[in-house]
């Protein structure tokens, strides 16, 4: 067992030989080392959140035909070190009638929320935080936080704007928790476990290609967990000024800030790894595990860049748009995939793999083709409703 | 002490603690904070007992959706979020009797008890906890028929609650 096979166990092996060598107990450096990896790995994820802004406003600078930040350093790549110095000596204020404790906990709730998603985050065949035989549902138990934490900054922030952004948001994530839990299902029906690294492990053929519809509930789920364009309305500003975080000022609402970008950078891991193979890639993941935490990481990126480049393509919905989308388009369209998927999956089970794929993509298509079939002739419908009487008009001409 | 003995006081202590400020705090969306913090204790403890699948399916659906609710509930619907009436009414002394006879009689059924001085057999590594809790779930020699109840329990649940939101044309 090297270095290059396997870091992490070898450098807590070696650290843990080192506090051994100072008389400390076993158990207690087994314990500090993991609290050492934990802190490494955080810090390794605010720094990446930090590049994270200066690719985040590169790339809205490219949607919106602008250049973006380049002025501070080459490409502009300083330029958050910059933000980080403004946020950090501006005013700390605190609104009146804020309610100080929740108020000052809702950001670091909020960051949490995020950090907490990479304890389950399988970076490489032998590099992951824990092997929880659970990891899928952590996922949806760490939203379940990120969601109790804006409610707690839009009403500790004794703002009508912040509460009525936060009383949407969570609105919002209620509603597509829903979706998402059921699209979370798919790879766990085709993987038999919900075992991060064991879904990542077998998928011989990436469950895009079995459930395209799977990936893209997911996706849409996931934008809206995340808050961000088309589903944006805790912080619509033409009408709420800004939402939940209104009253925040300085890191507090970097926190937020960073929180979201990390948030979304993270969903594109979770994409990657769900159903694009994650860390795997002909092989390659074989050869070394940096190799596997390099296709991990250009993986979440091209899922971050997706989610980017819908939410500056996407214009914001209403809100009764939003929850008639999801309630009656996406939870019943998502269950209905559950069972599909279910039965093709029980019907398919001793087949070849080439037919397994193609019969899976073909229930796949035929079960969007059709609910897009059946939200057509309902909305013609309704629409022949509210015009009933233009209609006739029209077809005699 | 072992390890696990202290996680387990520290934990126990923070569950009690903030669920005596569930019913003594006077802000009523602070109670609501404090039962989430309740409810995170609850949590741990499941883990500390290797059960990972309830710990995080009490975090999901108790922080996720119950206490979200009880939230959005107490919000919406007080305008005033501070209660100055007296928080104890005049039959607090047979509140306090019943819970000294309950914790009495669980002390006196569980003093001749032999499982407070072992130890948990090992869980062997390659138990599939979640996979036999499904199982369970589903088989006819084990739990289908209760599973089958809750759920069309919920169903009808449901049903009641469409039923009294559904606006009659």
């Amino acid at each position: 067992m090297n270095f290059w096979n396997d870091p992490l166990k070898v450098a807590a092996d070696w650290l843990e030989g080192i506090f051994a060598g100072w008389g400390m107990d076993a158990v207690l450096a087994h314990v500090l080392v993991a609290f050492l990896g934990v802190f490494l790995l955080i810090i390794i994820l605010m720094v990446l959140d930090i590049f994270l802004v200066w690719v985040e406003r590169k790339v809205v600078a490219r949607f919106q035909d602008r250049l973006g930040p380049n002025r501070v350093g080459p490409f502009g790549l300083i330029q958050p070190f910059a933000d980080i110095i403004k946020l950090m000596i501006k005013e700390d204020t605190t609104p009146g009638g804020a309610d100080k404790v929740v108020y000052n906990l809702a950001p670091i709730l909020s960051m949490a929320s995020v950090l907490i998603l990479w304890a389950v985050v399988p970076l490489a065949p032998v590099m992951l935080g824990v092997d929880l035989n659970v990891g899928v549902l952590f996922l949806i138990a760490a939203g379940a936080i990120g969601t109790l934490s804006i409610i707690m900054a839009g009403w500790s922030s004794n703002n009508k704007f912040a509460t009525i952004g936060g009383f949407r948001q969570v609105a919002v994530m209620v509603s597509f928790e829903i979706p998402m839990l059921a699209m979370l299902m798919i790879p766990v029906i085709f993987s038999g476990s919900m075992n991060m690294n064991t879904i990542i492990e077998s998928q011989n053929v990436w469950y895009f290609l079995i459930s395209p519809l799977g990936a893209l509930i997911f996706l849409i789920a996931a934008i809206a967990e995340l808050g961000r364009a088309p589903f944006d309305l805790a912080e619509g500003e033409s009408e709420l000024v800004a939402g939940f975080n209104i009253e925040y000022s300085g890191m507090k609402f970097g926190m937020f800030f960073a929180g979201e970008l990390l948030h979304a950078f993270t969903f594109g891991g979770f994409w990657a790894i769900l159903f694009f193979g994650g860390y795997r890639f002909f092989g390659l993941e074989q050869v070394s595990p940096f190799l596997a935490v390099l296709i991990l990481v250009i993986k979440a990126m091209v899922g971050y860049w997706v989610i980017m480049w819908v939410r500056y393509t996407v214009m914001r919905i209403r809100i009764d748009q939003m929850l008639a989308f999801n309630w009656k388009f996406l939870t019943p369209l998502a269950f209905v995939l559950v069972l599909v998927t279910a039965l093709a999956d029980a019907l398919l089970a001793s087949a070849p793999t080439w037919l397994y794929v193609s019969g899976m993509f073909l229930a796949n298509v035929l079960t969007g083709w059709a609910a897009l079939e059946i939200a057509r002739s309902a909305t013609h419908k309704e629409r022949e409703q509210l015009e009933g009487a233009k209609q006739p008009a029209e077809v005699s001409h | 002490m072992t390890g696990e003995q202290i996680i387990f006081l520290i934990t126990a202590g923070y569950t009690l603690g903030s669920g005596l400020m569930v019913v003594t705090t006077r802000n009523l969306v602070h109670a609501a904070l404090w039962l989430v913090a309740t409810l995170f204790g609850v949590a741990v403890t499941y883990a500390l007992l290797n059960a990972n699948f309830i710990a995080v399916v009490q975090i999901v659906v108790y922080i996720g959706a119950i206490a979200i609710l009880f939230i959005f509930a107490v919000m919406l619907t007080r305008k005033d979020l501070r209660d100055n009436t007296p928080q104890m009414n005049k039959n607090w002394w047979v509140g306090a009797l019943l819970a000294v006879l309950t914790f009495a009689g669980f002390a006196f059924l569980l003093q001749g008890w032999s499982g407070f001085s072992k130890t948990a057999a090992a869980i062997p590594s390659e138990f599939d906890a979640v996979g036999a809790l499904g199982e369970a779930l589903v088989s006819p020699n084990a739990y289908v028929l209760p599973f089958e109840v809750a759920s069309v329990l919920l169903l009808a649940a449901l049903v009641g609650a469409v039923y009294l939101a559904f606006n009659k044309k």
